[in-house]
C-alpha cells in the first residue's frame, strides 16, 4: 500500500476516480435534459401521457428495480471483500451482479416484445393515430429505457473487464481503483433507474 | 496527496441500505396506486430523490470518501436544478 514500496510505479487512485466522477456528471446531465424533455411534454400534453403511461407493466417494472437494487448492493459489498482482501467473495459478487443485469436485460426484451406485438413502437402507424402525446410518450419511453439498457450493457461489459484483471492479478487488494470505478459506473444506472421507474411505470 | 487511511464499509451496512431502498420502492408503488392526483408525482419524486441519495452517500461511498467528491456532486445536482427551474418558469408563464 506504502508508495515507497513501489518508486518508479506512478499512480494516482484519487484522480482516477475523479475522473470517472466526472464522466459520471456528464451522464447525470445526459438523462437531467432527457427528464425535463420528459417533463416538458408531460406538461403539454397530461391526458395522453396520463393514459399511455397505463399501457406499461408496473409488474415487471418493480421487478426489475428490485433486480437493479439488489444487484448494486452486490457490487457495493464487492468493495469490501476486496478491501478485507476476500478475492474468491469478490469475484462471486461480481458475478452476481453480471447475473442480475443480464436478467434485467431479459426482462426488457420481453416488455420491450410485448409492446412490439401490440404495435407500440416508435413511428408506428398505431401510435401515430393516438395522436402527438402518445407519439411522444412512447418515443421517450422507448429512447430513454433503451439508453438506460445501453449503459446496463456497458456496466455489465466493464464488470466482467475487472473480473478478468482481478484473475490475471492486476486487480488485487492494495490497487483496486479500477473495481471501484466500475462499481460507481453500476450504481449510476441503478441511480438514472430510481428516476426512470416512477416516471415512466408508476405516474399516471 | 498520500494515501488516506480507507473505510471499510461493514457488509450490514448495505443490507440495511437495500432494506430501506426495497421499502421505498413498494411505498412508491402502494402511493401511486391510490391516485392521490397532483400530489402522487411530488411524492413519487420525493421518495426517489431520498432513494438516490441513499445510493449516492452510500453505495456510491460520498459519505466516507473524500469531500471533493460530495462538493462536487452537489454543486452539479445544483446546476441542474437551476436548470429545471429556469426551464419550468419558462413554460409556465409564457
Amino acid at each position: 500500500m506504502e508508495s515507497h514500496t513501489h518508486p518508479h510505479i506512478h499512480r494516482d487512485d484519487q484522480a482516477s476516480k475523479l475522473g470517472m466522477w466526472l464522466f459520471i456528471f456528464t451522464e447525470i446531465l445526459l438523462f437531467g435534459g432527457l427528464f425535463i424533455v420528459y417533463s416538458i411534454y408531460r406538461y403539454m400534453h397530461q391526458t395522453a401521457f396520463h393514459l399511455a403511461g397505463e399501457e406499461l407493466n408496473d409488474t415487471i417494472g418493480t421487478i426489475n428495480t428490485v433486480i437493479l437494487l439488489v444487484s448494486s448492493m452486490t457490487i457495493a459489498m464487492s468493495i469490501t471483500a476486496m478491501q478485507k482482501g476476500n478475492l474468491k467473495l469478490v469475484m462471486q459478487l461480481i458475478y452476481v451482479t453480471v447475473f442480475f443485469g443480464l436478467i434485467f436485460l431479459v426482462n426488457k426484451y420481453f416488455e420491450w416484445q410485448v409492446k412490439f406485438e401490440h404495435g407500440l413502437y416508435p413511428s408506428s402507424k398505431f401510435v401515430q393515430n393516438l395522436g402527438a402525446g402518445d407519439t411522444l410518450f412512447f418515443s421517450l419511453y422507448f429512447m430513454m429505457t433503451g439508453l438506460h439498457a445501453l449503459h446496463i450493457i456497458v456496466g455489465l461489459t466493464v464488470l466482467i473487464w475487472v473480473a478478468v484483471y482481478i484473475k490475471k492479478g492486476r486487480v488485487h487488494q492494495t490497487k483496486y481503483a479500477f473495481l471501484e470505478n466500475g462499481a460507481l459506473y453500476w450504481h449510476l444506472v441503478d441511480l438514472i433507474w430510481i428516476f426512470l421507474f416512477p416516471l415512466f411505470y408508476l405516474i399516471h | 496527496m498520500s494515501e488516506e487511511k480507507q473505510h471499510i464499509t461493514p457488509y450490514a451496512t448495505y443490507i440495511w441500505i437495500l432494506a430501506a431502498l426495497l421499502i421505498l420502492t413498494f411505498a412508491t408503488v402502494a402511493i401511486t396506486n391510490v391516485n392521490l392526483g397532483p400530489l402522487s408525482v411530488t411524492t413519487a419524486m420525493l421518495i426517489a430523490s431520498i432513494k438516490a441519495t441513499l445510493v449516492l452517500l452510500y453505495f456510491m461511498h460520498l459519505k466516507f470518501d473524500q469531500k471533493i467528491y460530495r462538493f462536487m456532486t452537489t454543486v452539479v445536482l445544483l446546476v441542474f436544478f437551476m436548470v429545471i427551474i429556469f426551464t419550468f418558469f419558462d413554460y409556465l408563464f409564457r
